[in-house]
């Protein structure tokens, strides 16, 4: 039984940090901890070679900003645009004494390098008999709102969540960032470790002192017993809103936050619904053999009898990601679709609310 | 003489097993011993050895689908080599991987890889490492000339050049990527110039000719070594059999084939060359024959006796080091 209890009180000092910020930190202090920590990808300094300033980037969404003056090029590594080589030199390195942090700026970038992921790193451990470890971190960025287009706004973390050897990580504040990709550093497996564009700017209170979150431990960012809500990466923002709203009225939603979508947290969403009777999972990506769908068929393998309603889920149509903000905005899911939901299931069923 | 003794009775018993290996496991398949589908380098095993004879335990490579020669070459052991190849518990990776994923770190062999092009980005990893924590020790991808036209492959070898990175890369080119030939895969007139087009020196050599393409990756090996960066060397082979075992090489003359073994066989070129130079006489070579077939015919009966994986115990486990 994994412990659900939320965050783990952490002693000391705290700062209102952002997203960006928090994980900066903690690749700043594992970098700091240990020397075999690199980072490489395109442009997680920047300047590499152009004779204007250096670090000019930071990575394109400044997240790695400041630790190439601190650490040198030889630690925060400019490469090429060679996304297959990036992953490969990561996954090579790691198996060799390094623990590196590789970088695929926007996470569609899979394609190019998903060789690299899914036939190597994922497979070493399992393929050479267990005598392989891969300390390996892939970060990249994930979903759309940014009018970003098709092959910038993906949300794949269902690609590699079916991947056997790969751990999947998907924080959804600042806190939960820090930690986790302090764990995502220490851990000995291959982690994708998957950033939502559009929350890099959301702040919380954030420990100064590192720490680590266990990977397949769900967070309860609100307690509840009418209707459970599977949220993960953004759409726990728009759980909340509808966790908030309903509590006016006087319903109680249990939000669950996975927090790590490989490990999932299996029994926290199984209790919770032993308790409310009731689903509904939001995932921003595509609905088939999706997260949603895929959570939906663990609850209704081995959470059937305690259902009160059909499970609904939540997902982007089976569309690319659109461009014209119009269309972007529709192919979302938002606080509004997930309320229609949660409204159908709590009236559903032979005790409806 | 220009190489001790001692170097060239390794060189010549570690070829020998490459060749007795790769036979034996043509009849072994042909046998119904061995699972799934095999690929042997039989007829390449001068390259083999003369890029991994002079490399440590530390020093890592990276191989392909036909790669039981280089991890011979680089220290793996025949033994749970062939208990690997029939999928026994017992076997290097446990059974869990098989001829195309034969893999043991603490020989410095990041694995053989079944996916062609799959090898050089992650002996740039290797590469990285090593050069990132100071050990001087080099990388060492084995390429085919299939492999020199995957795009992991370009961007492995730019990469090296930006990164300086200590990666020799050797391409053995056989002629044949699969069931095409090299001279209508690779575009260039000459993969050793478009080699060079990367930024790195690159050389082609007789591949067949153990000291040629030995004296050749010693340059390249001490090149990456001092830091100079990485090395392309083609070396020039034939592969006796076909793409895998029970290829019908329809593809190709029949004449050619049939020749392979007469004329273009690197260790009769290797035993001539050396009982004439007088650097060995023919006896301590057929002595190490005698030894290496014994060897051989001891790691097979004892693959065949080894034991089966339990998958009560072992499909699921080491998937994840934690999980």
């Amino acid at each position: 039984m994994t412990n659900h209890s939320n965050n783990p009180t952490i002693g000391g000092k705290t700062s209102m940090k952002t997203i960006r910020e928090a994980i900066n930190d903690a690749l700043r202090e594992e970098m700091r901890r240990d020397p075999t920590v690199i980072i490489l990808g395109e442009e997680v300094s920047g300047g590499a070679g152009c004779g204007g300033q250096d670090d000019a980037y930071g990575g394109v969404f400044g997240v790695t900003k400041g630790l190439m003056p601190e650490f040198g090029r030889e630690r925060v590594i400019d490469t090429p645009i060679s996304e297959a080589a990036i992953i490969g030199a990561a996954a090579g390195a790691a198996n060799n004494g390094l623990r590196p942090v590789a970088e695929l700026m926007f996470f569609d970038f899979i394609g190019v390098s998903f060789d690299q992921i899914f036939n190597q790193a994922a497979k070493f451990r399992y393929m050479f008999g267990g005598k392989s470890k891969t300390p390996m971190v892939i970060r990249g960025t994930v979903g759309g709102g940014w009018r970003a287009g098709a092959q910038h706004s993906s949300m794949l973390h269902s690609i590699v969540t079916h991947v056997a050897g790969l751990k999947v990580v998907m924080p959804a504040n600042a806190y939960d960032a820090k930690g986790l990709m302090v764990q995502a550093i220490r851990d000995d497996d291959p982690v994708i470790f998957l950033e939502h564009k559009v929350m890099y700017d959301i702040a919380c209170e954030v420990p100064d002192e590192q720490y680590c979150i266990p990977f397949g431990e769900a967070s309860f960012p609100r307690q509840g017993n009418d209707v459970t809500i599977v949220a993960i990466s953004n759409m726990v923002t728009h759980a909340l809103t509808v966790a908030d709203i309903l509590a006016k009225e006087g319903i109680g939603c249990d939000v669950i936050d996975p927090r790590t979508v490989s490990p999932l947290d299996h029994e926290a969403i199984l209790e919770s619904v032993a308790v409310t009777g009731r689903l509904v999972i939001i995932d921003e990506g595509n609905p088939r053999c999706g997260l949603a769908s895929d959570i939906a068929g663990i609850v209704a393998e081995h959470g059937f009898y305690s259902l009160k309603a059909p499970i609904r889920t939540v997902t982007a149509p089976h569309t690319p990601v659109p461009f014209a903000p119009e269309l972007e905005d529709a192919y979302l899911p938002n606080a509004e679709k997930l309320m229609v939901a949660v409204r159908e299931v709590l009236a559903a069923g032979p005790s409806g609310a | 003489m220009p190489y001790s003794t001692e170097f060239l009775l390794t060189a010549y018993r570690t070829m020998k097993t490459i060749r007795e290996f790769e036979e034996r496991c043509v009849k072994e398949f042909e046998g119904g011993n061995i699972p799934g589908f095999t690929h042997v380098s039989n007829g390449q095993e001068a390259i083999a050895v003369a890029a991994c004879i002079d490399l440590s335990d530390k020093d890592i490579i990276g191989s392909t689908h036909r790669g039981h020669g280089h991890c011979i070459a680089k220290g793996c052991d025949v033994g749970g080599m062939m208990k690997e190849i029939m999928g026994r518990a017992t076997g290097l990776c446990k059974g869990k991987g098989g001829s195309m994923h034969i893999a043991d770190i603490d020989k410095g062999m990041l694995g053989a890889n079944a996916i062609v092009g799959g090898g050089p980005p992650l002996v740039n990893g290797a590469a990285l490492a090593a050069k990132t924590l100071g050990t001087k020790n080099v990388a060492l991808s084995f390429n085919g000339d299939g492999s020199a036209n995957q795009g992991t492959v370009f961007e492995a070898m730019n990469m090296a050049v930006v990164l300086k990175l200590p990666h020799i890369f050797v391409y053995e080119n056989n002629g044949y990527a699969e069931g095409t030939a090299a001279n209508y895969g690779v575009g260039a007139t000459s993969l050793t110039e478009r080699n060079a087009g990367f930024g790195m020196p690159a050389e082609c050599v007789d591949g067949l000719d153990f000291f040629a393409t030995y004296e050749a990756l010693k340059i390249a090996t001490e090149h990456a070594r001092n830091g100079g960066g990485p090395t392309a060397i083609e070396a020039m082979c034939v592969r006796f059999d076909g793409h895998f075992i029970g290829d019908p090489q329809l593809y190709r003359p029949k004449d050619e084939i049939k020749n392979a073994r007469k004329t273009q066989d690197c260790l009769k070129i290797f035993r001539e060359r050396v009982i004439t130079e007088g650097w060995l006489k023919a006896a301590v070579m057929d002595a190490i024959d005698s030894e290496v077939m014994v060897a051989i015919e001891t790691a097979v009966v004892d693959a065949l006796a080894a034991p089966h994986p339990d998958p009560a115990t072992d499909l699921m486990s080491d998937v994840y080091c934690s999980y």
